[in-house]
């Protein structure tokens, strides 16, 4: 076979105009396995995926997909993959199973083989009802299920899905997560990025967190995790004076910060002592504090300590904070 | 995986050929509307111009003169539809897919040029259904209409792929539609409505060796069973010279587009 790793990239980088959208970004994915690419709007996911699956063409780096190199082996890369886009690529004007004909007849299948293949996937996706009626009377969500299922239809080793389940509603998404398993657990590695922490945290055995057009992390989910620090301590406030007096007196100390409910998280290792101590701290007079939670940290956590500073309500974001993470 | 690139390229491009076919029968108002303009065309020359043009004597009635001018119009609608639908695919994520399928450019465009001869070769029908009513007479035997319609198919071709290559560079339907005016403008200066010897005589020169007279020169003498004369070649020329040229271009600003 083709070595252990389904995408190896080097240094990627690419500018639209002035503007640099990737500044380095290095990735190694390993054969068979689910990987996700986390970050926050603007990251350079989507620009990421398109110059892995041949689409667009970096400035400068190199990359290997499925064995062959992105610049020089293009058409071996294409055989290789298949993609879904962030946003639709299906024919509004055909039907749904004329498009995973259409599909599957330009993926290599002969006629018959192709109207079988486009069948199974319309059952699977639940749009076996709707199969005859054209794209353009879909919802967005049987849109967005049509154009995974056409990335399905030929025999692909690598896979990328950029945001597969966004507007997906939960079953679709349970039916997705379960697509996604199988092509794992068949030796298919699959790429996804995502919004969802949960989801990054459901299917990926690894995961690369991407911001401002770098890797800032990469690792298992646990291992992540780990990284941002064990446990914290969840603090419910009793009014808006004491959590302001809190987070001040916090500064930097406060991971996690929410005015709307009046609640602060910090770290801990989750011992009675340290978390006795921590709330004698936070709250000498023992009036403030209303309710505690020790919790593990999330990829919420993650995703938010490594992608900037923890997100606070617009009222009391500085000026220079960008735009807020999607949180799952 | 094992795949003959050739074949894999043939297969491709029948695909796209039967996707671009599917999405024309779904657009039938479009192909109908390339279809009317044309024909009121006809009606108007016919009707309201035609007892004021004299064409000579040689040609009988001013339609059976006018017809093949207006299978050339129509030719030009087609064409202009053709470079609508290029630039759309190319501006929707549907590209895309395509792309990552490694579908190349020739078999996304030889989808389009085929469904566009096709739609043309429907639109032809209708037009000499309606002509042939109001009183066209060709004189033709089968060879002769096969051989006319050759010579109108030809240039089908050729505007095809100058449409696609037109659907290629340009960014946005409006701009691919602008490329209606000069197509269609083109059948005025020649031999397709009027005579050119009734013209201003510094256009005699653009109005007799631009393409469209001699295409038209040529159905016109076969279609009326007079001698095809010299405007046979020149017509073919043009034809597969404006291919020659598309082709090329075309392979170039799909690349171009798609890098
Ligand atoms: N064709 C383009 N021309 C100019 N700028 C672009 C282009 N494509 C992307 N960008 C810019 O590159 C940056 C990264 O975009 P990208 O789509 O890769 O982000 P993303 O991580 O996928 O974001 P999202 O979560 O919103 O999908 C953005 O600032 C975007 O404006
Ligand atoms: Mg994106």
């Amino acid at each position: 076979m083709r070595g252990t790793t389904a995408v190896e990239a080097e240094g990627l980088r690419k500018s639209y105009g002035s503007v640099e959208v990737l500044r380095g970004i290095d990735l190694s994915v390993p054969r068979g396995g689910v990987f996700a690419l986390l970050g926050p709007n603007g990251a350079g996911k989507t620009t990421t995926v398109r110059i892995l699956a041949t689409l667009a063409q970096a400035d400068a780096g190199r990359a290997v997909v499925a064995g062959a190199d992105v610049r020089r082996e293009r058409s071996l890369v294409r055989r290789r993959i298949s993609l879904t886009g962030q946003y639709a690529s299906v024919d509004e004007m055909l039907t749904g199973a004329e498009n995973l004909r259409l599909t599957a007849r330009l993926a290599g299948h002969p006629r018959r083989a192709a109207r079988r293949r486009a069948d199974e996937l319309l059952e699977r996706f639940a749009l076996g009802g709707a199969a005859g009626r054209r794209v353009a009377t879909y919802s967005g969500g049987m849109r967005r299920r049509l154009d995974i299922a056409a990335c399905l239809v030929g025999t692909p080793e690598v896979v990328f899905l950029d945001e597969p389940s966004t507007g997906l509603d939960p079953r679709s998404r349970q039916t997705l997560w379960d697509v996604v398993r199988e092509l794992a657990s068949g030796g298919v590695t699959v790429l996804l990025t995502t919004q969802y922490l949960e989801e990054a945290d459901q299917l990926a055995g690894r995961l690369a967190v991407v911001d401002g057009g770098r890797v800032v992390a990469e690792g298992g989910p646990a291992e992540l995790k780990a990284r941002v620090g064990g446990r914290r301590l969840h603090l419910a406030l009793r009014d808006a004076d004491a959590y302001t007096r809190l987070v001040s007196a916090l500064g930097p100390r406060a991971v996690h910060r929410d005015p709307e409910h009046r609640t602060v998280e910090l770290a801990t290792d989750g011992g009675a002592a340290h978390v006795r101590a921590l709330l004698d701290e936070v709250d000498p007079t023992r009036g403030e504090v209303t309710r505690f939670e020790v919790r593990g940290a999330t990829l919420d956590d993650v995703f938010l300590t490594l992608t900037g500073t923890p997100p606070t309500a617009p009222a009391h974001a500085a000026g220079s904070h960008r735009e807020e993470p999607v949180r799952g | 995986m094992a795949e003959f690139a050739p074949a894999r390229g043939a297969g491709h491009a029948l695909t796209m050929v039967d996707r671009s076919l599917r999405l024309s029968a779904r657009n039938v108002d479009a192909v109908l509307v390339s279809l009317v303009l044309p024909v009121m065309l006809m009606l108007v020359f016919v009707y309201f111009f035609g007892g004021a043009i004299d064409t000579g004597a040689s040609h009988g009635d001013y339609v059976t003169y006018v017809a093949p001018g207006v299978l050339i119009l129509c030719a030009g609608y087609g064409a202009s539809m053709t470079a609508v639908s290029v630039t759309r695919d190319m501006a929707e994520g549907v590209i895309d897919r395509f792309r990552s399928l490694d579908v190349g450019g020739t078999a996304v465009l030889t989808g389009h040029v085929v469904a566009s001869t096709v739609r043309n070769l429907a639109a032809t029908a209708a037009v000499l259904a309606v002509a042939l009513a109001i009183g066209f007479r060709p004189t033709a035997d089968p060879a002769r209409w096969l051989a006319a319609l050759g010579v109108l198919l030809a240039y089908v071709v050729a505007l095809a792929w100058l449409a696609a290559v037109v659907g290629l560079l340009a960014h946005s339907a409006e701009a691919a539609g602008g490329f209606t005016f000069f197509i269609l403008f083109l059948p005025y200066p020649s031999s397709a409505f009027v005579p050119i010897d009734t013209m201003p005589g510094w256009l005699h020169g653009f109005a007799e060796h631009q393409p469209v007279t001699p295409v038209i020169e040529s159905m016109r003498a076969l279609l009326l069973d007079r001698p095809v004369g010299d405007a046979l070649w020149p017509a073919l020329a043009w034809s597969a010279g404006l291919t020659a040229l598309a082709l090329p271009l075309c392979a170039l600003a799909f690349r171009r587009r798609t890098a």
